[in-house]
């Protein structure tokens, strides 16, 4: 992993400590002084050991820019959550079991580690498709109905909206 | 009955069908990678709309199981993830219904399948 | 709305019921790990329609603690399988 500046490394922890905060306010599911207090020093001491291990971005991801595109990914990413499980729901529900298995692979033009999990991640979760492995930037996945076996024309049916969006926010 | 008492009724009934059919595909399915496409995409939305809809039952439990969710779409992914790699790399290569078996196989070039005389030993 | 739940119940009770057929039948470790995998989303998803039912808010702690045992324990396997622990 690569040395990060100073500056880096307080955006990553100012990052990780609001976050933890906001999970800390979750579990509590309180107001309280006391639980607040606590929660602060806890979550801080967490974000300091934590700073060059889970953190992805710094500061700029509270940029209104990349918020708007977040919550767009989480919207078409939902919807291909109920789209793929009504496709699991009618090829489960078919007696015949209409499947046509096999192992695709294609390119990411994703950079960075934690952009490339999301990716993995949401092509888990989308219709007829489950991710194998990861190998640089080249994705292997198991399609449950191969339609192509072409890796440019399976990257624009599996990834290709997803990748347009996390290339606007990472 | 309250509205969010039909919202949350909906999203219960919406998700134990999901879980149901979720495991369902696991015991229909034949093969391992086929059993992960089913398992993992049915019972992440089944498990995440039936904590959502008790979530709008109770108001006040509603942060909890935003977590619950969180966590459930976060952590099914990354175990299929892996338990697909692991079961490749041990040797339990996919059911593949076409004839052409090398083009629809792409992971071979990474993890090359091993013969017979390995699998023994 | 008890009308509902039944159901509910009834629809998780099944999937329970095929999931530990898998689980027995096997017949590779894998799909014996999916099955436990499934099952352990099942249980979380039980746990908190139970605390529902009976106005205990300790059972979401409790799905949330099993839900974390869950992963970790199929991540573990996975490991285990891959020959890399």
């Amino acid at each position: 992993m690569k040395n990060l500046t100073f500056s880096e490394k307080l955006g990553r922890f100012t990052v990780s400590w609001i976050f933890l905060m906001l999970v800390w306010i979750a579990f509590t599911s309180t107001f309280a002084s006391q639980e607040l207090i606590v929660g602060v020093f806890t979550t801080m001491v967490i974000a300091l050991l934590s700073v060059r291990l889970f953190t992805c971005c710094t500061i700029s991801i509270f940029n209104p820019v990349k918020v708007f595109w977040m919550i767009w990914y989480l919207i078409i990413f939902l919807k291909a959550l109920v789209e793929s499980n009504f496709d699991v729901a009618r090829r489960v529900l078919t007696p015949s079991l209409p499947i046509n298995p096999g192992i695709v692979k294609f390119k990411t033009k994703l950079q960075t580690h934690y952009s490339k999990m999301v990716l993995a991640n949401s092509i888990t979760l989308t219709p007829g498709t489950l991710t194998v492995d990861v190998v640089g930037d080249t994705f292997y996945i198991h399609w449950i109905d191969v339609k192509t076996t072409d890796p440019e024309k399976a990257f624009t049916d599996i990834a290709g909206q997803f990748e347009n969006i996390l290339l606007k926010i990472f | 009955m309250s509205i969010l008492e039909i919202i949350g009724g909906i999203l219960i009934l919406i998700g134990s069908a999901f879980l149901f059919l979720g495991a369902l595909g696991i015991f229909r399915m034949p093969d391992v990678y086929n059993r992960l496409q089913a398992g993992t995409k049915a019972t992440t939305l089944g498990g995440m709309s039936l904590v959502l809809g008790v979530g709008f039952l109770e108001p006040s439990w509603m942060l909890k199981s935003l977590i619950i969710i969180i966590f459930i779409a976060y952590s099914n992914p990354i175990s299929s993830h892996a338990l697909a790699r692991a079961m490749y790399r041990r040797g339990h290569y996919p059911l593949i219904k076409d004839k052409d078996k090398e083009k629809m196989d792409a992971y071979r070039e990474v993890v090359p399948h091993k013969t017979k005389e390995e699998e023994k030993s | 709305m008890t009308y509902i739940i039944y159901i509910a119940f009834i629809f998780m009770a099944a999937g329970l019921i095929f999931s530990a057929i898998r689980f027995v039948k096997g017949p590779t470790a894998g799909d014996r790990t999916v099955a436990l995998d499934t099952l352990t989303t099942i249980g979380v998803a039980a746990l908190v329609l139970l605390g529902y039912v009976f106005q205990r808010f300790v059972y979401i702690d409790v799905a949330l603690v099993y839900a974390v045992l869950g992963f970790i324990g199929v991540i573990v396997i996975a490991r285990y399988l891959e020959g890399a622990l």
